[in-house]
């Protein structure tokens, strides 16, 4: 694995405009990178031997509505080189205007179920996904509910179900008594 | 209920009502609706410790067109509450529904888009069991209590509405 330095040289080689910085947390690097060349360079962390992150251990994505950042969404990849046991994170910047990512799916199988989770709570779309449906809300949800411009009690729709009275006479309704 | 002393021994005079409703109350036969922790907690109680058989209500029963009497236990998220719609309305009469803990009464610290705020929203609930999760004294309190709503229960309070019979 290149130190930090290296791999902003290398990377800002390969991708041009499309790369835009390395970070650092606790040891930890963080590639930020614009949405549309993300996959290209996940392929390269994947099958270029000097990095060889063999695992897509997680996607998830965070709204960075009043946060600051470089877009408004940012979609994150945790890979992981089981060889030599080094974690990384890719960062790909979305604009609210168009959400829109290629799919890792074609690099990893388990892409499939976590872009659909992103998909579902976020509303960022993956192009190329096999079957980008919602995975745990149900199907007619209208909303994207982790997005931070989404109320946490919901618009309404906790409330709208069918209301079952006692099927049986007007004496019934109200033998909520126990003396 | 009582003996009749002059007639031939062996006899008992009662009502049908107090008939059937001794029968109901000490035969529940619950459906357990375990979404959460709840739902262990009413194993504890059906457990040889606090045993609900002492109630005769041992019978628990997945299908709900084989029991009476519903234990909501958990929180209902929005995409199980047409479910738990349906499981009630498969339910055959006479029924009753123990909702069963904070989540099931009220939503609980769950005061999310996705969480029912309280199932007797959309379902008419007999008896609300507070705590998080109930104790077993707690579940064998409600029982009881079911048990006293049945004893107060008379076979004229189950005519069916005529818009309804009809259907």
């Amino acid at each position: 694995m290149l130190p930090k330095d290296q791999l902003a040289v290398v990377l800002k080689d390969k991708f041009q405009d499309s790369f835009i910085e390395i970070t650092e947390f606790r040891g930890m690097l963080t590639i930020h990178i614009l949405g549309e060349e993300v996959v290209s360079l996940l392929r390269t962390l994947k099958t270029d031997p000097r990095f060889a992150f063999n695992f897509l251990a997680n996607i998830t994505a965070v709204d960075h509505l009043e946060m600051g950042g470089h877009a408004r969404f940012s979609v994150v990849y945790h890979l992981l080189n089981q060889h030599e046991v080094r974690r990384i994170v890719v960062r790909a910047w979305v604009d609210e205007e168009n959400p829109r990512l290629p799919s890792a799916t074609p690099l990893w199988n388990t892409a499939d179920w976590q872009e659909r989770e992103v998909f579902d709570l976020f509303g960022i779309e993956f192009e190329g996904h096999p079957n980008l449906t919602r995975i745990m809300n149900p199907d007619y949800f209208q909303y994207h509910p982790l997005r931070k411009d989404y109320p946490l009690s919901g618009r309404g729709e906790r409330d709208n179900f069918k209301v079952v009275k006692r099927s049986i006479g007007s004496k019934w309704q109200d033998r909520r008594s126990f003396e | 209920m009582g003996v009749d002393r002059n007639g031939k021994d062996g006899w008992l005079t009662t009502t049908v009502d107090s008939l059937a409703n001794w029968a109901r109350k000490n035969s529940l036969w619950p459906m357990p609706f375990g979404t959460a922790c709840c739902g262990i907690e009413f194993m504890s109680a059906l457990a040889s410790r606090h045993d609900l058989a002492r109630f005769g209500a041992e019978a628990i029963r997945f299908s709900p067109r084989q029991s009476d009497l519903m234990i909501v236990a958990g929180r209902v998220p929005i995409k199980l509450m047409p479910v738990l719609t349906r499981i009630y309305e498969q339910m055959p009469e006479p029924k009753w529904v123990i909702s069963m803990g904070a989540c099931a009464s009220s939503g609980g610290v769950f005061d999310t888009y996705s969480v029912i705020q309280g199932i007797d929203n959309f379902l008419p609930v007999d008896v609300y069991l507070p705590g998080c999760p109930p104790r077993p004294e707690a579940i064998l309190d409600g029982l009881i209590l079911i048990q006293k709503m049945i004893k107060k229960d008379s076979l004229r309070h189950y005519k069916v509405p005529v818009e309804e019979a009809d259907v």
